[in-house]
């Protein structure tokens, strides 16, 4: 895709080359160790690997000793069976885990049921149940558009207040674009406190009232667009929420000023392809704008070479020496180093892409994680996987930092 | 035999987010435009994805040309903008634009899109139906529809809008409305794609996907498989390789004879690589299998090494193009 995280500034195609900036190294070993560190918000585009990096980070967590909980909102089936999510009840549950120091918790969040819990744990039972049966309330806490991201952060809430864990990691729900974690619950809460509501269900809370001629016109399109069933139901929705317990509004603030507190950082994860890495920087410059601590960016899925001596190019070259010169092997050979020059193209895309983040957010820590073979799906796979997130940055066989796919070029 | 001789003038393009759905969609688009056709895109999503792919500035609520084919067939792109859609739907049935323009401002449009999440759904697929019945001079106006829909997790309830919204507005004007929708997207016109990697989670969700989309009676089209890895060893080798079985001293005598430098260091890295390759592709492998199983037409589409541009496009465009001539000549 020819656009990625940010255009080709003009002026930069007159000046010679320079070498693409360096992007610090994320060092998220010291980071999940460090006792000051209460909550892990992993979160990026779908499809990603969020569950997985969020998971492989709080086995590593469990490893070095802490008592951990990892909230995952949609897992794989094979990874959720191996953390031993089987069942949904919408609570924390031990994975052992062989030798670990300390402790691995998981649960998958069941928003409807969060949502239902919240009901019922705030109102008298005739009231919750009158909540709960209102056609409304089913749709708003099973399709809303904000209502997984809201109920995330109504988790995260409940995981925290019950202090029962040293760590909190939380993956994201696999929304239309990232920034929808942050905004949902805000939405969700705006318009469930909001003036437009209070508007059109005023009628059913003060018996009658004179309305003013623009709010009779805005309620008459309303009910044309959505029939008026639906508004009575919202009307009988509001009325039973109203009196149950404080506003929304109120909730979803307390929630998101959690992500606000020392001791909250943010993990950004990508893919090495231009709309993951155009979601991830939207992400980065909103994190800044709301003064959210930043641990850095995790570029999941690359493919570092295993020797990088030899150049795309230079391996094609030589696939075809090697099979004109023939002889035992050759066929092999040739096959073997064109898979080499196919790598480092493949790798050469990845760090341009990459380098085009830095560029934009240079003072953004980076850690690459190459691809798996295969699926992650059991602790191993996931120990492979925290090895490459929380490893020593030049531990590598190449020597190619951890924070790269490529070697810098040097100037 | 022409691609689009078939009935299917709809195409809806679904996958699990980042198995490159929009990227499929505007392939299939530029696959059906060939021969002179001509092609509407439609994104729904909001993200600008189709106008990224096709290197041009972000779609307004306009059908606009984004590349021409061969035989002067044309893609048209639309994004469509949900409050966009809404006021053209007023305007439409009670002629309220301008008071409209005045509800947008009070945020009554944002407050009436979200409180009926199938309201946005509805506007969408409505916005699809009128492109795909469009008629001009007694001929549709596009030959072919084909939509970047939402991800394979809200697929079924995206298009099962008439269920959707029974449950909120019971009756009035977009009730008949979205019965007008369901009738054209259950039709023989409409094929719902399903695009897919070889990896667990996708698989999954693709048979989950199909199961939903079946119990709703929406019509179920191919299964995409994107981004596979094409084997560059023969599947022989391939296997010894993914075993384990393939050491340094099998590449070495070869590349010495090709005076190349670099030893064993060079060999033990190249099997290294080779091994992974061959493991990815046996991984891969696997899974095709329980795509198979699934029981629906299958393509593969290879992962590309270089940069996503029009010419990447228009090779996935071909191998696609294929896919609907065996499909048209099977059916």
């Amino acid at each position: 895709m020819s656009a990625a995280a940010q255009p080709e500034r003009p002026a930069r195609a007159t000046r010679p080359a320079r070498p693409a900036p360096v992007a610090p190294a994320m060092d998220l070993q010291a980071l999940i160790t460090d006792p000051e560190t209460r909550i892990v918000v992993c979160c990026g585009a779908g499809g990603v690997g969020k569950t997985t990096t969020s998971a492989a980070l709080a086995l590593a967590a469990a490893e070095a000793g802490r008592t951990v909980v990892v909230l995952t909102i949609d897992p794989a089936r094979r990874l959720a069976q191996s953390l031993g999510l089987v069942e949904l009840d919408n609570e924390p549950r031990r994975v052992e885990v062989p030798g670990a120091d300390g402790e691995l918790h998981a649960m998958m969040l069941d928003m409807k049921r969060t949502f239902d819990d919240i009901v019922t744990a705030h109102s008298t039972p005739e009231r919750g149940q009158a909540i709960l049966e209102n056609p409304f309330y089913q749709t708003l806490s099973s399709s809303f558009s904000g209502t997984q991201e809201y109920m995330a952060m109504e988790k995260l809430g409940q995981l925290r207040a019950s202090d029962q864990w040293d760590l909190i990691i939380v993956d994201t729900p696999p929304s239309r674009s990232a920034l929808d974690f942050l905004d949902a619950p805000n939405r969700m809460s705006r318009f469930l406190d909001g003036t437009m509501i209070r508007l059109l269900t005023a009628p059913s809370r003060s018996g009658f009232k004179i309305a003013s001629a623009g709010f009779m016109f805005f309620s008459r399109i309303i009910s044309k667009i959505l029939g008026g069933q639906l508004l009575r139901d919202i009307s009988a929705f509001v009325a039973a929420l109203d009196t149950m317990f404080g506003g929304f509004r109120e909730r979803a603030t307390a929630t998101y000023e959690l992500l606000r507190r020392p001791g909250t950082w943010f993990v950004v994860v990508a893919t090495p392809e231009p709309d993951a890495l155009r979601e991830a920087s939207y992400f980065v410059d909103r994190l800044s704008a709301e003064g959210m601590p930043l641990a850095g960016l995790v570029v999941n899925r690359t493919h570092p070479p295993a020797t990088t001596a030899l150049s795309a190019t230079r391996a094609e070259g030589a696939a075809e020496e090697v099979a004109e010169a023939g002889g035992p092997g050759a066929g092999l050979a040739a096959a073997a180093l064109r898979v080499h020059a196919e790598r480092m193209l493949l790798a050469t895309r990845e760090q341009h892409l990459a380098d085009r983040f830095t560029s934009a957010h240079p003072e953004v820590a980076v850690r690459t994680v190459p691809a798996a073979a295969g699926d992650v799906h059991d602790l191993d796979g996931l120990r492979g996987m925290a090895d490459a997130l929380t490893g020593a940055d030049d531990d590598t066989p190449t020597g190619t930092p951890r924070t790269r796919v490529l070697p810098a070029r040097r100037a | 035999m022409s691609p689009d001789s078939s009935p299917v003038r709809l195409h809806v393009v679904t996958g699990k987010g980042g198995t490159g759905k929009t990227t499929v969609a505007a392939a299939l688009a530029l696959a059906l435009a060939s021969d002179g056709r001509t092609v509407l895109l439609v994104e729904t999503e909001g993200r600008q994805g189709v106008a990224q792919l096709f290197d041009t500035p972000p779609l307004p609520y306009e059908e606009r040309r984004v590349a021409v084919t061969r035989g002067g067939g044309e893609v048209k792109a639309l994004a469509i903008d949900v409050e966009e859609a809404l006021l053209d739907y007023l305007d439409m049935f009670y002629n309220l634009r301008r008071a409209g323009r005045a509800l947008r401002k009070m945020g009554a449009i944002d407050f009436a899109t979200s409180i009926a999440p199938g309201l946005r759904d509805v506007l969408i697929t409505g916005k699809v139906k009128e492109a795909v019945t469009r008629r001009h001079d007694g001929r549709p106006v596009y030959d072919a529809v084909v939509v970047d829909a939402p991800p394979t997790g809200r697929i079924t309830r995206f298009l099962n809008v008439t269920n959707e919204m029974g449950q909120l507005a019971r009756s009035g004007p977009i009730k008949t409305q979205s019965d007008g929708v369901m009738a054209v997207l259950r039709s023989p016109q409409t094929a719902v794609h399903l695009v897919t990697l070889l990896e667990d989670m996708p698989v999954q969700e693709t048979a989950d996907a199909i199961d939903e989309l079946t119990k709703a009676e929406l019509p179920v089209g191919s299964v995409i498989v994107n981004m596979a890895t094409e084997p560059v060893l023969p599947v022989e080798e391939l296997t010894r390789a993914a075993e384990g079985r393939l050491t340094g001293a099998d590449l070495a005598p070869a590349l010495a004879a090709a005076h190349l430098t670099g030893g064993p260091e060079l060999a033990q890295a190249l099997v290294a690589e080779v091994t992974e390759h061959a493991r990815r592709w046996a991984g891969q492998d696997a899974l095709r299998d329980e795509v198979e199983a699934l029981g629906r037409p299958t393509i593969e589409l290879p992962l590309l090494t270089g940069p996503m541009d029009l010419g990447s496009l228009f090779e996935l465009a071909a191998r696609l193009e294929d896919h609907l001539r065996t499909e048209v000549a099977a059916a």
